[in-house]
């Protein structure tokens, strides 16, 4: 077998320049178990099904490639917002730049320090919604995220909390490679805001696994940071107990690298999913959503909804799942991925799939790749509006159906307002 | 005002000729009315002078103040003074109104080198004008022409013209779709807009309209050509006995 041997001596080199952390006991297990996950999957390849629309070697190879900080004189983000401030520098938490990290209906702590214990909450959850979610589809990075992941918050819900919790990456070295892993667990009848934003490092592993008990609510808005040479690969896993919420949004500006994974299994009755993005890019851009939503009770609803403008040879690629379970009846699953294309350069690859073992669902999809609307342009136009500008408005306009999934009026302003000042910016 | 001479127009994409040597000239302070059969080339007319992609111009030229019009860009010809009440407006879903509205106003006035308006002031002036078309502020705010009924449509393109308070208006069957009610309103806005600095030129199938906005010039335009002009009484006799008698006439 040249193909997987080939591919396993390419995983053992590049794990001969990696150390698993040291930790505590239940730590050290679950590092050593994604380690042999890693080892058994291997490194993905352009030829892995789920690897075709986007090249993994840079995130292969052994060192990040160079990525510049970009330096703008602009507001940081959720400035002004009542949050609770978490800041990493190139993946490593900073104490200095964060919030005190305390909170009512709340706990947070340092991955650091709560893999220095011996038993703790998180065992539950570190590495174990990593490893359910690698089934059928192979995610090689998540394991190695869960391995190696020196950093991040572990963080426990028990109560509506109502100030955001807001983790922050900077990116201040040019070649930093840097290793995040989350967990987070909203328990019964709890509720969390979760911000982040930042560009994080030039090259960006990050996970979050997080757990939604019984009639919890999880709201996340993510902004990724606008470094135009930075890389990412990001997974979320989440497991959504019976009448759980969860509600995600990503928009992202800029990035030659960027994949993001979103990984739901609903398994409680009545549970809610929705995942939503809105990317701009424009010339060396790659940006790619990999969703897969499995429905494993009843009456449960998802909602995927991204949308992607690309521009000056910019690419955009979608693979979204809907997976029915048998007995998963009365499932409301619903699936839209559009692009819009501004010139003949640019690309959006897409591949929706719908996997329907029950009979009594309600499952659509669409995808589409389209230019720009001309009757609506020439309207803006006839009315005095430059084209640039027409422009802009139509392309925010395209996004809207994604930015209006974050439910939180203020954070859909400051998302809407930052994409219109990116666009305004641009124009000069 | 505006002087349209000899305008001949082709389609693009496929061989066809639409407008095959128009002659309009609208003075200011006047009302010109076209009327003409479907497809006679009246809604071409109004997309050439405002600055639609798909069409050729083959032949003539159309001015507006001594201004070349078919050198300018769609936004430089609003500029100019240029406005076109759509036959169809268009559906913008996730642009509110109220954002397109001021978008449009400022961008005018600072082609024009005017000061922008402050936020306050435009709402000032929306919800006035606003208020005497009868559009309500849940129309404001509502995305572009969306889930607008036929006549709240039109009754957005009055109020854009109110706004913008161009020198030459054109209005594309803005009477189709209407109430008997939600006319007299749309004629009422027009009709305050009537003065001495400002040209209109009506395009319309029936008579009614031209009841409430009084034209001072009938066209009658067919198979791309203006092929007959006169008085107020020309609406009236097409109204009586249709087109057949006057194309007969001119044939
Ligand atoms: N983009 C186009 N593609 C094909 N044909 C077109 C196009 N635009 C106009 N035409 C044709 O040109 C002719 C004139 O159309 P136009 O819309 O100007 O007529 P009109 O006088 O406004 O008619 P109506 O009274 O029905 O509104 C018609 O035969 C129409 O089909
Ligand atoms: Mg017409």
């Amino acid at each position: 077998m040249a193909v997987a041997q080939r591919k396993q001596e390419a995983t053992e080199a590049r794990l001969s320049a990696m150390a698993v952390p040291e930790g505590g006991a239940w730590i050290t297990e679950a590092r050593g178990a994604a380690l042999a996950r890693l080892r058994e999957m291997g490194l993905p390849e352009r030829r892995d099904e789920y690897w075709r629309f986007t090249r993994p070697d840079t995130l292969n190879q052994h060192e990040a490639p160079v990525a510049d900080t970009l330096d703008t004189q602009e507001a940081p983000l959720f400035d002004g917002f009542e949050r609770i401030k978490v800041v990493f520098v190139d993946g490593v938490f900073d104490a200095d730049l964060s919030d005190d990290l305390s909170g009512e209906g709340l706990s947070i702590e340092r991955l650091a320090e709560a893999a220095q214990s011996d038993i703790h909450w998180a065992r539950d959850v570190y590495g174990m919604l990593e490893a359910a979610g690698q089934d059928p589809v192979q995610r090689p990075f998540a394991a190695m995220n869960s391995a190696f992941a020196t950093d991040g918050v572990v963080i426990r819900v028990t109560g509506k909390v109502e100030r955001p919790v807001s983790l922050i990456y900077k990116h201040a070295s040019d070649v930093s490679d840097a290793i995040l892993h989350h967990v987070i667990r909203v328990e019964e009848g709890a509720e969390l805001t979760l911000l982040e934003n930042g560009p994080a490092a030039a090259r960006f592993n990050k996970l979050m696994e997080i757990d939604v008990a019984d009639t919890g609510a999880f709201h996340h808005v993510r902004a990724q940071g606008r470094d135009h040479e930075r890389r990412a690969v990001t997974h979320m896993f989440a497991r959504l107990g019976t009448e759980s919420v969860f509600k995600s949004f990503t928009t992202t500006v800029n990035g030659v690298l960027t994949r993001n994974e979103c990984v739901i299994e609903l398994t409680g009755d009545d549970a809610i999913a929705h995942v939503a993005g809105a990317a701009l890019g424009d010339g060396d851009f790659h940006h790619d959503d990999t969703v897969f939503i499995t429905h494993d009770a009843v009456n449960c609803e998802s909602r995927q909804v991204f949308k992607k403008v690309l521009r000056n040879g910019a690419t955009g690629v979608f693979q979204g799942k809907i997976l029915v379970k048998p007995g998963a009846q009365k499932t409301d699953g619903y699936q839209i991925s559009q692009s819009l294309l501004l010139d003949d350069d640019s690309q959006f690859l897409a591949k929706p799939e719908l996997e329907i073992y029950a009979d009594d669902v309600a499952c659509s999809h669409g995808s589409t790749s389209g230019a720009i609307d001309e009757d609506a342009l020439f309207y803006l136009r006839a009315r005095g509006i430059p084209k640039d500008i027409a422009t802009d408005l139509l392309t925010l306009s395209f996004l809207a159906e994604a930015v209006e999934e974050i439910e939180r009026e203020d954070l859909r302003d400051e998302i809407i307002g930052r994409l219109e000042g990116w666009l305004e910016r641009r124009r000069g | 005002m505006l002087e349209i001479k000899g305008l001949k127009v082709k389609l693009e994409e496929e061989d066809k000729q639409i407008l095959k040597g128009v002659d309009l000239k609208v003075e200011a302070g006047k009302v010109h009315a076209i009327m003409g059969p479907n497809g006679s080339g009246k809604s071409t007319l109004s997309y050439v002078l405002s600055g639609k992609d798909g069409y050729e111009v083959t032949g003539g030229e159309a001015s507006l103040e001594g201004e070349d019009l078919l050198e300018m860009e769609p936004e430089e010809r609003a500029a100019a003074g240029m406005f076109l009440a759509f036959q169809y407006p268009v559906e913008i879903p996730g642009v509110g109104n109220m954002t397109f509205l001021r978008t449009a106003v400022n961008a005018q006035r600072k082609a024009r080198g005017e000061e922008e308006m402050s936020a306050a002031e435009f709402l000032k002036e929306v919800r006035a004008k606003a208020k005497s078309l009868k559009i309500d502020a849940d129309m404001l705010k509502r995305p572009v022409n969306v889930g607008f009924s036929g006549g709240e449509k039109k009754r957005n393109e009055i109020l854009q013209m109110a706004l913008l308070e161009p020198k030459m208006c054109i209005l594309d069957e803005t009477d189709s779709g209407l109430d008997v009610d939600a006319m007299k309103l749309v004629s009422e806005g027009v009709n305050a807009l009537r003065d001495a600095g400002r040209g209109f030129l009506v395009i319309t199938h029936y008579q009614r309209l031209l009841d409430h906005i009084k034209p001072d010039v009938v066209h009658i335009m067919a198979d791309g050509r203006i092929v007959k002009t006169g008085g107020p009484e020309l609406a009236l006799e097409v109204e009586q006995n249709g087109y057949a008698d006057i194309l007969a006439e001119v044939a």
